[in-house]
């Protein structure tokens, strides 16, 4: 590790031509996972590429059409926006547990979807608000579903000289909402369990004319679940949908058994978490 | 290759040489010998190396001393004035709320920086905050109890 290189590109074009010519270099953008990783020993990258210093990595946007979020952005610099948290309410819970105040302050959304944890507790967040990422690299520039993002635990897709560059949510429309729910032994600092999110539009008929579903914890990646989307849809988000939805979150789910929960239980209860968070997300889109 | 890194800690200018490697705790605690700051997990589970950078809230072993070139960084050293304590750290010597005091300038560095953002925090607020503060001596009550107490404190100083 002593020979280590840092470099801290103040351009995206500078950290793309970085990335190319120090093979093996690790992107570091809040560092939260990378430096642990360092320190414990399971990464010992021959270089770093800090993208905190590029100032269009660090955007955060919002306008009448979408949420842009640069990939380095911090969580608590996103936590702390009331007109974020009114938009995306549950994309905010998921955010703002992640880690410690002292974690929030450093960690990003971007580093939580490239890190390519099965448990990262954005991921389902962003694929239910149909969020798009857009990758540069030497080639020029491609976009990818956050469902679609990660190929499983530790795995994105990125190729070598690749990095993301923003993250795209377009804005929901009115009689939207989404939630999020994990579930961790604890209140507070641990890995989720089980995750679910949840966004569902309601129409002024009280019919549910789209949803999405995407599961946590519970398969190699985060999962949209879109035969559980189809137990919401042309419902009133009545009791018997929501369980149908909870239902079909279960039969996705593939989890493994660990320290944190054995599968069947992970089954069970990504079920319960699912219909708990569809409920959470109708009331909020009732008021929208 | 060690780098050479210009900062401003507790308000003055500092400059310091470290290796690409160095977290900003151990630069701050071996190099520049601010050994208020303590380093327990090295893995940003502990909150003893809470400092704040560029006044936002972090665990110093979770930065690195290169990335805060032309940062400002304020440790425990900077929080009492002259031979004046802080609120924060008067209650916590007086409700007794430390014990081995490891954790106590991570906690204070955390609590002044919540009273500093939210004047008048729950207890709940309070525990929520410091969640990443940990303390495996005293069992929280009496930390959560001064700093609470503080905060009225300050509030009347306001």
């Amino acid at each position: 590790m002593d020979s280590l290189q840092y470099f801290a590109p103040t351009t995206l074009q500078e950290a793309v031509q970085l990335l190319e010519t120090n093979s093996g270099c690790r992107i570091m953008a809040g560092g939260t996972d990378l430096i642990v990783q360092m320190h414990i020993g399971t990464a010992s990258p021959p270089a770093i590429v800090d993208i905190k210093k590029i100032p269009e990595l660090n955007k955060l946007q919002l306008s009448d059409s979408d949420l842009l979020l640069g990939p380095a952005v911090s969580g608590a610099s996103i936590t702390e926006q009331a007109d974020i948290a009114a938009i995306y309410p549950g994309l905010v819970e998921a955010i703002d547990l992640i880690g410690s105040t002292q974690v929030q302050g450093r960690c990003s959304v971007g580093g939580n979807l490239c890190n390519a944890s099965p448990a990262a507790d954005t991921v389902p967040s962003l694929i239910v608000n149909n969020a798009v990422c857009e990758i540069h690299g030497a080639s020029g520039v491609r976009e990818v579903a956050a469902e679609s993002f990660n190929l499983g635990p530790g795995k994105n897709c990125l190729s070598e000289g690749e990095i993301l560059s923003l993250i795209r949510l377009p804005k929901p429309v009115p009689g939207s909402a989404d939630a999020y729910l994990r579930f961790i032994p604890r209140t507070e600092m641990d890995i989720a369990v089980v995750g679910a999110a949840v966004s569902v539009t309601i129409g002024g008929d009280g019919v549910c004319s789209a949803a999405r579903v995407a599961i946590g914890a519970v398969a190699p990646t985060a999962l949209l679940v879109p035969e559980a989307a189809k137990a919401l849809v042309g419902t009133d988000l009545n009791d018997q949908a929501l369980e149908n939805a909870g239902a079909a979150a279960s039969q996705a789910a593939s989890p493994i058994s660990d320290k944190r929960g054995t599968a069947e239980y992970r089954i069970k209860v990504v079920g319960v978490l699912t219909r708990r968070a569809a409920a959470i997300a109708k009331q909020r889109a009732l008021q929208n | 290759m060690a780098t050479h890194v210009k900062t401003t800690i507790n308000n003055e200018a500092v400059e310091f040489l470290c290796e690409p490697h160095e977290s900003l705790s151990s630069v701050l605690r071996e190099r520049l010998h601010l050994t208020g700051t303590k380093e327990g997990c090295t893995t940003g589970d502990c909150g003893a190396c809470s400092v704040m950078l560029d006044d936002r809230l972090v665990c110093s072993c979770l930065v690195l001393g290169v990335e805060t070139e032309g940062m400002s960084i304020d440790t425990v050293e900077g929080v009492a004035k002259a031979d004046k304590l802080h609120p924060i750290q008067e209650k916590l010597l007086e409700h007794a709320a430390l014990q081995c005091g490891i954790c106590t300038p991570g906690i204070v560095v955390s609590a002044k920086a919540l009273l500093e953002k939210k004047a008048d925090p729950t207890e709940e607020e309070v525990r929520f905050w410091l969640a990443g503060n940990l303390c495996r001596c005293t069992g929280y009550d009496k930390i959560i109890r001064a700093v609470l107490d503080a905060a009225s404190v300050l509030r009347e100083e306001a």
